[in-house]
């Protein structure tokens, strides 16, 4: 099993990502230049945090232009497994892959903080060896996380259980002032129906060791692996 | 000729920046305001012969495409000769 961690200019948790894969994970790695277009050899991409293309424009907008991005358009097509962190969800999101926008947080500020997320769906190759309604605690280093999507979009997400995370308080529940950025529905990450791309603002990857202030994210990747060990 | 890109956030989009702006404006004793929407603003120099159509048309695809994000955002494109 082989992970990608695609590198614009900009990003600035790719070695974050890397770091979990080759370390907790233990499976070999690879930094992929956002202008390469081969990823035949991997069998799951992550899109890592940071201002790709310096969030110019709209964060994610410009990414999405870059050559690896109908690469990994196909790549998700073919039912390979993408993983979107904050600045990679927002990637997903212009890009199309995932349904939503992320705007600029309710209360304007750059948000630097460990939230609580309550798992909403474990029916996703991401989240299949965490709990249902259990809490993990994750950072989160976004100014534009704030979830929005219309009606329509929002009632599909619910019918089709593809709302993976919410922001919620310790005791797990999703109430407004738990809601950091103003998310809709205190969406915090999401699939696409086919289940095999999903996008999060929180942060698992920066959550892997307790030295760091949690480990929560660890089964986050664990359950990536998982999936990944039995479809070989 | 000069095509001009004016790109607003739909109205049932929250805007808390122009909410923000709205406030501060309101402190220096602006009275009167309903409301302040923040937006973008491009203006695009074109070259060579096409004609205001054919630069609308190009302008509009390129707002769609990549000044706009249509989920969240309108556009409206003024072409100057």
């Amino acid at each position: 099993m082989k992970f990608g961690v695609i590198v614009f200019p900009g990003s600035n948790c790719d070695h974050d990502a890397y770091h979990v894969i080759s370390k907790h994970v233990g499976q070999p790695v690879d930094f992929i230049w956002h202008r390469d277009t081969d990823l035949r050899s991997y069998d799951a991409v992550i899109i890592p945090g940071g201002f790709s293309y310096g969030d110019y424009l709209r964060a994610g907008a410009l990414a999405r232009f870059s050559p690896v991005m109908n690469s990994v358009k196909e790549f998700a097509a073919k039912g390979n497994l993408v993983l979107g962190i904050c600045n990679g969800f927002q990637i997903l999101c212009e890009a199309g892959l995932l349904p939503g926008a992320l705007i600029r947080n309710r209360d304007l500020h750059f948000i630097c903080d460990h939230v609580d997320v309550r798992v909403e769906s474990t029916n996703t190759p991401f989240t299949h060896e965490l709990k249902a309604g259990g809490v993990l605690r994750m950072p989160i280093a976004h100014a534009d996380g704030n979830f929005v999507c219309d009606d329509g979009t929002l009632d599909e997400l619910r019918r089709e259980d593809r709302i993976v995370l919410r922001y919620c308080d310790r005791d797990g529940q999703a109430t407004e002032a738990a809601n950091p950025n103003g998310s809709r529905d205190n969406i915090a990450g999401i699939c696409n129906r086919e289940r095999n791309v999903m996008g999060l603002m929180p942060h698992p990857e920066r959550a892997c060791e307790d030295l760091l202030g949690s480990s929560d994210g660890r089964d986050v990747f664990r359950s990536l692996a998982g999936t990944l060990a039995t479809a070989v | 000729m000069k095509a001009k890109v004016f790109v607003t956030l739909k109205p049932s989009v929250l805007d808390p920046q122009g909410k923000a702006i709205k406030h501060s404006i309101e402190l220096l004793g602006y009275n009167g305001i309903s409301d302040i929407r923040q937006g973008k603003y491009f203006e695009i120099a074109i070259e060579g012969q096409q004609t205001a159509e054919q630069a609308r048309e190009e302008t509009m695809r390129m707002a769609h495409d990549v000044l706009s994000n249509p989920i969240i955002e309108d556009f409206r494109v003024e072409i100057e000769e």
